[in-house]
């Protein structure tokens, strides 16, 4: 399409102006965050990278973010194979309630955790899992395996057909259909989904508050949420540790922004 | 609904008849026909331990006088009623009102200009406009929180920016303002918002084919008249995603209220999420934060179920 030279001069103004209102704040943490902490600070050098280590140690990040390392890990990797075996049955097979599984399962996608969160609170208290890893995984791990199981019967039933019955032909089960063919050429689409439970779960905030109130199980964002709360004579150090908490989904998203975009938007009945 | 050509159940049976031997036959039968239930099972029992038997937990929570320590008194529907008329709880589901307008309403008019402009023009730099404006999709919301605070702070710099401009009289404390902490909040939503939108309704228009709008143009329709009268119908699915997405983000605000502003000042900012939490866990009113929660879901479904309705039928 042709347009004229004004409108194109114009469509760049607007679009520059829309990327600087997205960046700026972005950028203004990053810029508060090398700043210099104090006045001794500020008569050395223009970046003040040891913001960074001084967040790190002040703020115990190092403990938050292992927390946050192995809540994702256990989220990510359960949910991802309990959805890729039920995402396989309702994709592939027919049976006796299958309809009613898939509602129940598209229900848990649209309910907010507001909504379930009380009675999680109570109910793990009672059987002592509060303050634990798995408090604070098991709720997650429910919420991803309902998107999860959605998402991936979505690509089984869109996955060819012949290869499989080729396969099951040569006498494969279930298994060796699932694991051997299906996950291996579905590995986008997997790709896809493990990124997307690894950013739900690193940046959630009100499961892990609730589900762990003496902070024992603190993941990165409540460290930095607590942070907040002690550290009040400044905002360097604060912008500082900001930037470490969305450092590493921010760089994944970086490399694979195809996935999260594609992701975010195809599976958009999420929420 | 698509089905196969070929269910299990004939598989086996052909498999069955012709391959394998007598004493195998029954077991690889019996074993299919229960395997669905076997893959399913893991997934299901977490799922309906961690998330369903929650939601039915919570609808009976609700019914009751709970502080969360002793036995909780049955009051029917009164926390319910407590809801309609309590005058801080009816605030924070209109703050939500006002939030839905931030967080969706602006978002779309800002994300069908930008995307009409993307769509029309083939633009350089695409990629990269992409990648930054669904950036703040990405970002914890927490680190959004902070992010936002020091911008609204009395030195921060948007009142540096209104200054440097000669707009001294508007600068403020934004957050601590009882008439702009609100809009303060909602603008965040409005930056977090705009981008994912915008990518959703241009990947909506990218499927708009080309010879409409040449058609179009034979008839001597400017860009304005081919906006409304080809782009804008042809993405009404899109909008109806992105309207339901961005309304129940706003819905769901509560990293934000809490890192921002705790509901204040007075309850200026208080929104139904920041109110779960608040009876639940700092009031010790555990059926009323319960009935918070459960009239919540049941506005997001009417809004998935107005929003969609109305899509699908203009589509």
């Amino acid at each position: 399409m042709t347009i004229s030279r004004a409108e194109k001069v114009a469509n760049y103004a607007i679009l520059t102006l829309f990327a600087a209102f997205a960046l700026w704040p972005v950028l203004s943490i990053l810029v508060t965050a090398v700043g210099p902490e104090n006045r001794t600070a500020a008569e050395s050098g223009r970046f003040h990278l040891e913001n960074f280590a001084a967040a790190w140690t002040q703020g115990k990040f190092g403990h938050y973010m292992l927390t946050s390392v192995q809540v994702s890990l256990l989220v990510v990797s359960v949910a991802l194979v309990c959805s890729v075996m039920a995402g396989y049955a309702l994709g592939t097979m027919r049976f006796r309630g299958e309809q009613l599984v898939f509602y129940l399962f598209l229900l848990g996608i649209m309910v907010p955790t507001e909504a379930i969160i009380v009675p999680l609170y109570f109910d793990l208290r009672d059987l002592g899992l509060t303050d634990t890893l798995l408090g604070v995984a098991l709720p997650q791990i429910a919420q991803s395996i309902a998107f999860g199981t959605y998402w991936m019967r979505a690509y089984f039933r869109a996955s060819d057909r012949s290869i499989v019955e080729a396969a099951r032909l040569d006498g494969a089960g279930n298994h060796r259909v699932l694991w051997q063919i299906l996950v291996p050429v579905g590995r986008p689409a997997i790709t896809t989904l493990v990124l997307l439970t690894f950013m739900w779960t690193w940046n959630e905030f009100l499961i892990p508050l609730v589900m762990s109130p003496r902070g024992d199980v603190r993941t990165a964002p409540l460290g930095l949420a607590f942070f907040q709360g002690q550290y009040v004579q400044g905002t360097t150090l604060l912008a500082a540790a900001a930037v470490l908490v969305a450092l590493p989904v921010v760089v994944v998203y970086l490399f694979l922004q195809r996935h999260f975009i594609a992701g975010m938007l195809e599976g958009a009945v999420r929420e | 609904m698509p089905t196969s050509s070929v269910s299990p159940t004939d598989t086996d049976r052909v498999r069955g008849g012709r391959r394998r031997p007598a004493p195998d036959r029954r077991r690889p039968a019996s074993g299919r026909r229960l395997s669905p239930y076997g893959f399913l099972a893991p997934a299901f029992v977490l799922y309906a331990a961690f998330l369903l038997y929650p939601i039915l937990r919570a609808v009976q929570l609700s019914l009751y006088r709970w502080d969360g320590l002793s036995l909780g008194v049955w009051v029917g529907l009164d926390n319910y009623r407590a809801v309609l008329a309590d005058e801080r709880l009816r605030a924070a589901f209109g703050h939500a009102l006002v939030l839905i307008v931030f967080y969706a309403v602006i978002p779309l008019a800002i994300g069908l200009v930008l995307a009409a402009i993307l769509n029309r023009a083939r633009v350089r730099g695409l990629g990269f406009f992409r990648t930054v404006v669904f950036l703040p999709q990405v970002v914890a919301m927490v680190v959004v929180a902070v992010a936002w605070r020091q911008i609204y702070a009395p030195n921060g710099s948007l009142n540096t920016a209104l200054r440097a401009v000669g707009l001294d009289a508007l600068t403020r404390a934004w957050l601590g303002d009882y008439t702009f902490a609100l809009p303060a909040v909602g603008f965040v939503g409005t930056w977090v918002s705009m981008g994912l939108v915008t990518v959703l309704l241009l990947a909506g228009m990218a499927r708009i084919p080309g010879e409409l709008y040449e058609a179009a143009r034979l008839d001597g329709a400017g860009a304005v008249r081919e906006f409304f009268a080809i782009t804008l119908p042809a993405v009404r699915g899109e909008i109806a995603v992105a309207l339901t997405l961005t309304i129940i983000a706003a819905l769901k605000t509560f990293d934000l209220v809490y890192m921002t502003t705790n509901g204040g000042p007075g309850t200026s900012t208080t929104v139904p999420s920041y109110e779960v939490y608040r009876n639940a866990f700092e009031r010790g009113q555990v059926g009323l934060a319960a009935a918070i929660g459960i009239t919540l879901t049941v506005v997001i479904f009417l809004i998935n179920l107005v929003v969609n309705k109305v899509g699908d039928r203009t589509s």
